[in-house]
């Protein structure tokens, strides 16, 4: 197998200093950024775990309601279940939306300063 | 006819068709294996063996996800627990998806800002190096076992419905078979090998569902409601066939169940190392968020057609025939495509085959991604690190992992001849349980919460494993039921079968006590590295 003479890996880039980290961690900027990811990600999951856990809850505990049929042999659960996969695509396509827009420019201009001074 | 009869001609039907069956499987080995070598002629240095060279694009990594997470466990646990429970089986579509956003939202860019080859990178990136890598490789190997075995049961199902064998020697020489072919492609194709695999596997799959997907509607001329109603009625079971509770509404305790393996099933992925290290493929964040992105798509369509799978097996074949096959359902998928092209015709043998073929191909593209990160945990988190302190040269790691691979790849083996009763995405749901109980809470803590400490990483990693694993033994997957691993003991004192309601609170809980009740502090300096890097990417490999 080929395993002798690896090319000079070009993953050996140089770090910024702890210091330097420190620095740009207490950083308005980096705060901004921070916020605009947290502010985001941290309510949307709460908010789709319960949205699921309300599922779980309801196959659970009301049959009733789940069993009942909306069309043809088309129960609530079956319509249920199916909006958990709607709801799946939705947030993960609003998510990439807010990403691109609110964190990669934020996260970018921090990144080629950091790594341009380094 | 009796149902044994009616297995047994469909068995025998499938034999008289072996060669074709036989040349489908040796085909894919062939292209997969001619794959496996070139991938390894271009497998350099370390960053190839586990990352494939991080030059893989959003959307072949996207494919390559889904190959490696939609397991026997997708392809014939869930089409087998619809067919026998109906709606029930269904949770694990759902559940198995909507986890996805846990990893979009909160873990893949971070942990690919981060890392480096393994989770134990991220996990021990602010820590003291030593202790916590032994521990995140432990939960790693530990992790892969659990999932590994759903996949070996799945391929000793496969090969007793094919070969119409009844005896043990036939299941135990194809779960050697798929042993051998995973050692060979991990140790000669490392990570680029394996993302070829997967990636070939998962047009196979979408492919296969799909036809069988078209198939079963064209049966009921499009018309769902119709599919519903003749599977409710085949079943026996009537309209709740097709409501939640036939396999989990009976009493108190197996509602509980339901929802432990809910909440499993949903923190479990962002957990699995196999999914993790998929990550270091693509050659920054923006990749790995569009390569989930791709993911979801392509498995959320596939779970979409588990419904057809599984309510297609229902209405198609008797309840006594899916059952007398395999007693957990784990050949409805299989048997569903001989009953649709026609028992006794070679169309039905065709796509029996077919079908077969596939199913045999998810199930070694995962054992690979498995097994490939299992042994770069051991190699690069517990040999480099611990055991050569980082003193150990990429070649030497390199051929430790290799060798870790060959010795997973016989555990596995010999574990897998224990599992082949149980159902395959049950199974994997025990995995999911262990990765969301040890590993999720670390790594949320890990990259979010300033505090976290050494103490608090070890705790709720050790915590969490022993936990959940000590509960699935006591569980009645291990003993205790007719369906057991060892049924003819019953030391079952734990009466869920799946520990995750306990297990990962309790993960959660050991982090936050082993902080709070630390002595050391936490590394300031260390944690604004790890959090400007995960947030902005800056210093990535």
């Amino acid at each position: 197998m080929a395993t002798d003479a690896p090319p000079p890996s070009q993953e050996q880039r140089a770090l910024p200093t702890t210091e330097e980290f420190t620095e740009v961690q207490q950083s308005a900027e980096f705060g901004e950024l921070r916020r605009a990811f947290r502010s985001f990600a941290f309510p949307l999951t709460i908010a789709f775990v319960a949205w699921y856990l309300l599922y779980v809850l309801l196959s659970n505990y009301a049959g009733g309601f789940m069993g009942h049929k909306l069309f043809g042999n088309i129960n609530v659960a079956l319509v249920f279940g199916l909006a958990q996969f709607l709801t799946t695509f939705l947030i993960a396509w609003w998510y990439s939306r807010h990403a691109a827009a609110k964190l990669d420019p934020k996260a970018e201009a921090i990144k080629s300063r950091m790594e341009g001074g380094a | 006819m009796s149902p044994v009869q009616q297995t047994f001609l469909a068995a025998n039907e499938a034999s008289e068709h072996r060669p074709l069956i036989i040349t489908l499987f040796a085909v894919f080995v062939v292209a997969t294996l001619f794959i496996t070598v070139w991938a390894g002629r271009q497998t350099k240095d370390a960053a190839d063996f586990y990352a494939g060279g991080r030059q893989f694009s959003a959307f072949q990594n996207g494919l390559a996800v889904s190959g490696d997470y939609m397991s026997a466990a997708s392809f014939l646990g869930i089409a087998g627990a619809i067919a026998i429970f109906g709606y029930d089986g269904f949770l694990y579509s759902i559940g198995f998806l909507v986890a996805w956003l846990v990893a979009l939202l909160l873990v893949a860019e971070p942990l690919r800002n981060s890392g480096r080859y393994t989770m134990g990178d991220v996990l021990a990136y602010r820590m003291r190096q030593r202790p916590v890598r032994t521990a995140a490789g432990t939960s790693t190997i530990v992790v892969s076992i659990f999932y590994l075995l759903a996949q070996m049961a799945g391929a000793g199902v496969l090969v007793s419905l094919l070969l119409g064998i009844t005896s043990d020697a036939g299941k135990i020489l194809i779960v050697a078979l798929v042993g051998v072919l995973m050692i060979v492609y991990v140790t000669i194709g490392g990570m680029k090998g394996t993302t070829w695999v997967q990636m070939v596997k998962a047009v196979l799959l979408i492919g296969g569902t799909l036809l069988i997907t078209f198939l079963v509607l064209l049966k009921f001329d499009f018309n769902i409601s119709d599919l519903l109603g003749s599977a409710a009625e085949k079943s026996g079971k009537g309209a709740a066939f097709l409501e939640p509770g036939l396999q989990y509404g009976a009493t108190g305790t197996t509602k509980l169940d339901f929802i432990s393996l809910g909440i499993a099933l949903v923190l479990g992925t962002a957990g699995l190392p196999h999914i993790l290290i998929r990550f270091y493929t693509v050659p920054n964040a923006k990749a790995a968020r569009k390569s989930v992105n791709w993911a979801i798509g392509i498995i959320g369509a596939f779970y979409l057609m588990t419904i057809a799978l599984g309510f297609g097996a229902a209405a198609l074949i008797s309840q006594e025939e899916i059952i007398e096959s395999n007693p957990s359902g784990n050949t409805a998928a299989p048997l569903l495509a001989l009953h649709i092209g026609g028992v006794d015709s070679a169309w039905g043998a065709i796509l029996l085959a077919t079908i077969s073929a596939v199913a045999f191909a998810t199930i070694l593209a995962v054992v690979a991604g498995l097994t490939l990160a299992s042994s770069s945990s051991f190699a690069h988190d517990i040999y480099a690190n611990v055991i050569r302190k980082g003193q150990a040269t990429e070649k030497e790691e390199m051929r430790a992992a290799r060798w870790a691979t060959v010795f997973i790849g016989i555990v596995s083996i010999a574990l897998g001849a224990l599992a082949r009763d149980l159902n395959v995405a049950g199974l994997v749901a025990l995995a999911f349980a262990v990765a969301a109980s040890a590993n999720l809470p670390t790594i949320l803590y890990s990259l979010f919460w300033k505090r976290f400490t050494t103490q608090g990483a070890l705790w709720s990693i050790y915590g969490g494993l022993v936990v959940a694993v000590g509960l699935v033994l006591f569980s009645p997957v291990v003993s205790g039921d007719p369906k057991a691993m060892f049924p003819d003991v019953d030391f079952a004192w734990f009466p869920l079968k799946n520990p995750g309601i306990i297990s990962i609170p309790f993960g959660f809980l050991m982090g936050w006590l082993g902080t709070v009740l630390s002595k050391e502090r936490p590394d300031a300096g260390k944690y604004a590295e790890l959090e400007v890097r995960s947030l902005t990417g800056t210093g990535a490999h």
